[in-house]
């Protein structure tokens, strides 16, 4: 089931015109979260849960979030509205002088890998601590000892 | 009124996701029941995001002859970004239970929080 | 899983396109949809397929924990490396510009190699976990 929300909501992203987040959705969501999770569900057995006494507290937490949620929202632009802030300042600085100062046609990539490179960076370092993380956690690391 | 729903409906449907994503983390007790909804509270923002990014008739930002108008990059760096973190959180999120379910061989919150209790 | 024969005879046939597809979304990330990330993740789902269906001792004997453990700090050093490279030519850390003898070209190599980077850490990453999950004693 997971993986078919995954599968929708890649096909949601293209629908929204963001091919590059739907390609990564689409190979994250569907593939690999599936498969850590069965191996996670297979290592630890099944277990019955206990349901708790009363939904009632969440249920109100819940409503009344999404009430101030849905509140704020009404302050924020139209769907699609090309005169949104959001699209003011930087963008049409990228979208404009990339080529030229670049020369890669995929501006996610040019604004990902050039302009915003400091960001890369640290995302692939959070990969790799993720990496070290589970290999301590699970005790993978263990080939000396043996 | 109609127009307010027109306008703002991309917004309340990731509202309402990010919301049965809180109600999932916070009413189960089975701990691979709170990840899935941590998954699904991290998607619900990602479609926010995103459908904040849309321009009207925009086409996706690749630059090709003959289209004029694209949809804004930013966001779309932002959330691969941010994709690519909740892959690294869910996989350490996963670890963690795994031993938890190592050490007190039960994945259930509440008799956890009770063997706790017993220990102090 | 191992002993049916549709499947190990379809997977001999997907696993290597799925390979040479991660490759083309690698190196074509500047020409349309793709890159590092999603290459990465596509290269360690085709190996994970493998030892879904042969089994995880097949499948490190062709890529083992510490190949992937070890092509994950490269991929890092690789990106990092870059940086430097920039200073020691005379820009700011991470600045293609001064990469090559024209800015365009600069950021062309600059940019390939930092997705090759990306690639290589996102790849052996997502393998070393699942090895790790499979390899967990009770």
């Amino acid at each position: 089931m997971g993986g078919m929300y995954s599968l929708i909501s890649a096909i949601l992203f293209v629908v929204l015109d963001a091919v590059d987040v739907a390609f990564t959705e689409a190979a994250v969501g569907a593939g690999i979260s599936t498969v850590l999770f069965l191996s996670a569900f297979s290592i630890t057995g099944k277990h019955h849960e206990l349901k708790r006494k009363s939904h009632l507290p969440a249920l109100l937490i819940v409503l009344t979030t999404g009430a101030a949620l849905i509140y704020s929202t009404l302050d924020m632009p139209a769907f699609s509205d090309p005169q949104a802030p959001i699209h003011q300042h930087v963008a049409p600085h990228y979208i404009e002088e990339s080529y030229a100062e670049i020369g890669v046609p995929n501006l996610v990539t040019s604004v990902l890998a050039s302009y915003r490179s400091f960001d890369t960076l640290g995302e692939v370092t959070v990969v790799f601590t993720a990496l070290i993380a589970v290999l301590l956690l699970l005790g993978a690391i263990r080939e000396n000892e043996e | 009124m109609m127009s307010l729903i027109t306008d703002l409906y991309a917004y309340w449907i990731s509202v309402l996701l990010m919301m049965v994503g809180l109600y999932i983390v916070i009413d189960h007790n089975n701990l691979f029941k709170k990840l899935i909804g941590l998954n699904i509270f991290q998607t619900s923002v990602f479609i926010l995001f995103i459908s904040m990014g849309k321009v009207d008739q925009g086409t996706a930002p690749i630059l090709k002859e003959g289209f004029e108008t694209f949809s804004n990059p930013l966001p779309h760096v932002l959330i691969l970004t941010a994709i690519v973190v909740s892959i690294a959180t869910t996989a350490v999120g996963l670890a963690l239970v795994v031993s938890i379910n190592k050490y007190y061989k039960t994945i259930n919150e509440s008799e956890i929080q009770a063997i706790e209790r017993e220990e102090a | 899983m191992k002993k049916n024969p549709i499947l190990r005879e379809t997977s001999h046939l997907l696993i290597p396109a799925i390979l040479l597809f991660a490759l083309y979304v690698q190196f074509h990330g500047d020409y349309g949809p793709g890159g590092g990330f999603q290459a990465g993740v596509i290269f360690a789902s085709a190996i994970i397929l493998y030892a879904l269906l042969h089994g995880v001792k097949r499948a490190e004997q062709v890529v083992s924990l510490n190949l992937a453990k070890t092509c994950a700090a490269c991929g890092l050093l690789l990106y990092a490396g870059v940086g430097v490279f920039g200073i020691l030519w005379g820009g700011n850390y991470l600045d293609f510009n001064v990469l090559a003898h024209d800015p365009i070209h600069g950021q062309h190599w600059g940019i390939l190699l930092i997705e090759l980077g990306v690639g290589l850490t996102v790849a052996s990453v997502v393998l070393a976990i699942f090895y790790a999950f499979t390899k967990f004693k009770k």
